[in-house]
């Protein structure tokens, strides 16, 4: 039995190495592309789009999104806003309404239905060649539509962009230990933009051409992730997408352990949902590497973390039962046990080298995806936090969201 | 539109990835390498302390029991155990680790018959356990009855505990085996002061056995309470 479990362990820690193994030499075959143009970037014309920002319960930062929006430097005549009050309960209409009265903006309000159900309300009002959605949580930094709209005027055959989401005032450690986290899923969708292979366009200010609704529909519900749900729509229709590194959008993050659950748990169940309704996409050549890799790629991590958990229920278990047993047989002693100061004790099987390596690219994935979209050095006492909350955590949030498929429980918003 | 795939990219990978996980096994084995000669590094040590101690009490049978103590057995045999253990655990039951096993219950043979002969010519306190299990089969038993030990030796420094695997390929402990008639359906197994004691046994049993032997040597209230 420990064998079986040996085998299946070193086989997803085969295939984890080997996915960061791939990221890397997709980072060293585009070492070169990662310039972070100067600010004041310039089109040879301006198309119009139109932004929608999809409001629930976002009194405290809807104002602050709609003034990102505002100043960014993009011909203000060639941006319209849309916002979309979706039955919010506190002040959050009252808000919206104090831009009304903007030439550009056109402000809605429905009854509670999901975002994905405001964003098709705002899409009904769309009469421009590009469209955006913008989270009223978030904030667009002033160049970041125009470097969006730069990847469109180079390929006319790309259908949608996504920035790069970095976080927002993070004051305290669960927020902290965030902060690297955005950074690696920065470095991590950018080469998957090299590889044609992009697995989510995230709400915070994802452009796309209109074309892309018009053709394939308006969004889903998507198991509470429209967004991944519209990305794997447009790859199953091997729809292009790009990741801009530079174009940044600031977003707040979960403040506290409860909300960070909540909003991972989401997360992941509809990852492993929106996989298994396009599970017809898997290993299917047409699709290139989103088919080969992105999508293996997850399951690959499903597994992972799920042995993973396994393992620590199962060592944990051993652990107290055999303190258990040690404290009725013998009764509660305190031991001067060697093992704790001896390097001897220390378990250097093959596995605890790759764990160690599969960190290293962690780390070195976090470090780069600071430099690539920021141009700074990063390291930081954050990326402890990091792995202690993450490592903790992400096994639980795996199998709640397992649970949730397995019980067809759908998980809330908040 | 259909997409490209660089195959010979995943090609690539995958050797780069074959290359890194055959290097973690080769550091794997450096290391359990490196383990195993300190075990070997060890086991010299205790034999040089076994044989070193033999020549001192050899010389001063000659003359008297003022300068024997306990300090003269080894210290390092529970420690070459407990890594042994651990060893047999982590690193597998490898030819090496299996053969020191052996030698170290040849050891451990050897440090007990010395101390016993100490203990009895100069009144040294002191207690022995000769405890038998089995790794063969799952023996929950043996488990708890090691758990037993361990709370018992902390309790008594005095006290002795001399493991053996009843599987061990040695003479030595087979000739144990048969001297005490130990068969292998009555593990755990303990011997103390010669009388045979099969099956678990608690704390309280053994401590009160621990207690008498002293007594039999004429040492009141040994007791060390921690």
């Amino acid at each position: 039995m420990t064998q079986i479990g040996d085998i299946i362990f070193n086989i997803c820690i085969f295939a984890s190495v080997y996915i960061q193994v791939f990221l890397l030499v997709t980072f060293l075959e585009n070492k070169h592309k990662f310039v972070i143009r100067k600010e004041g970037l310039q089109l040879a014309t301006y198309p119009l789009v139109t932004i929608i920002i999809p409001c629930w319960n976002e009194e405290e930062t809807v104002a602050r999104t709609v003034a990102s929006v505002l100043g960014l430097n993009y011909p203000q005549n060639k941006i319209k806003l849309v916002i979309v009050d979706d039955g919010s309960t506190d002040n959050t209409w009252n808000e919206i309404l104090k831009f009304k009265d903007r030439e550009n903006i056109k402000v809605l309000c429905k009854e509670n239905g999901g975002k994905y159900t405001a964003l098709n309300l705002g899409l009904r009002h769309v009469d421009t060649e590009f469209v955006g959605c913008l989270d009223a949580d978030s904030v667009a930094h002033p160049e970041a539509l125009v470097r969006l709209m730069s990847y469109f005027e180079r390929d006319p055959l790309l259908m949608s962009v996504a920035p790069s989401v970095l976080t927002i005032r993070t004051k305290n450690m669960v927020q902290k230990a965030q902060r690297p986290e955005y950074y690696l899923a920065a470095f991590v969708k950018k080469m998957l933009g090299f590889l044609g292979a992009v697995h989510v366009v995230p709400g915070p200010l994802t452009i796309f051409k209109k074309e892309v609704f018009d053709k394939l529909g308006p969004y889903r519900r998507g198991h509470n992730t429209e967004d991944l749900e519209i990305t794997y729509r447009m790859q199953k229709n091997n729809f292009k997408i790009e990741q801009c590194h530079d174009a940044y959008v600031y977003t707040n993050t979960p403040s506290t352990l409860k909300k960070l659950y909540k909003q991972r748990i989401r997360w992941i169940y509809g990852s492993i949902n929106n996989l298994i309704d396009y599970r017809g996409l898997l290993f299917k050549r047409r699709h290139g590497n989103f088919s080969f890799f992105t999508l293996p790629s997850i399951i690959v991590a499903i597994l992972s973390v799920s042995y993973l958990f396994g393992m620590i229920v199962y060592n944990a278990g051993d652990y107290l039962y055999s303190k258990f047993m040690q404290i009725k047989i013998t009764g509660i002693y305190f031991s001067a046990s060697p093992h704790f100061f001896d390097p001897f004790f220390l378990n250097m099987k093959a596995v605890f080298f790759l764990m160690l390596l599969f960190y290293f690219f962690n780390l070195f994935s976090m470090i780069v995806g600071r430099k690539m979209v920021e141009g700074k050095w990063y390291l930081s006492v954050d990326m402890l936090y990091f792995f202690a909350l993450f490592g903790v955590f992400t096994p639980v949030w795996f199998i709640k969201a397992i649970f949730d498929t397995v019980v067809s429980r759908n998980p809330s918003w908040r | 539109m259909e997409k490209n795939i660089d195959w010979k990219k995943y090609l690539i990978v995958f050797f780069i990835t074959a290359a890194l996980f055959f290097t973690a096994i080769y550091l794997s084995n450096y290391f359990g390498g490196k383990k195993i000669a300190e075990l070997q590094s060890i086991q010299d040590n205790i034999a040089i302390d076994i044989l070193s101690s033999e020549t001192q009490y050899s010389l001063l049978s000659e003359l008297s029991c003022k300068n024997i103590s306990n300090s003269i057995l080894s210290g390092q045999l529970e420690e070459l155990g407990q890594k042994l253990e651990w060893s047999e655990n982590n690193l597998g039951d490898t030819e090496e680790v299996t053969y020191i096993k052996s030698y170290y219950s040849l050891l451990e043979i050897k440090d007990y018959l010395l101390a016993k002969r100490i203990s009895e010519r100069c009144g040294v306190k002191s207690a022995f356990i000769l405890y038998f299990y089995t790794t063969a089969e799952s023996c929950e038993l043996c488990q708890e009855e090691g758990l037993v030990l361990t709370a018992l030796r902390e309790e008594y420094p005095e006290l002795r505990v001399y493991s053996f695997d009843y599987n061990t390929d040695l003479s030595a402990v087979k000739a144990m085996l048969q001297i005490y008639k130990i068969k292998d359906t009555e593990l755990p197994a303990l011997v103390i002061d010669g009388d045979l004691l099969t099956g678990f046994r608690g704390f309280e049993e053994l401590s009160s056995l621990v207690e008498k032997s002293f007594k039999l040597q004429g040492v009141e209230d040994t007791k060390t309470k921690k």
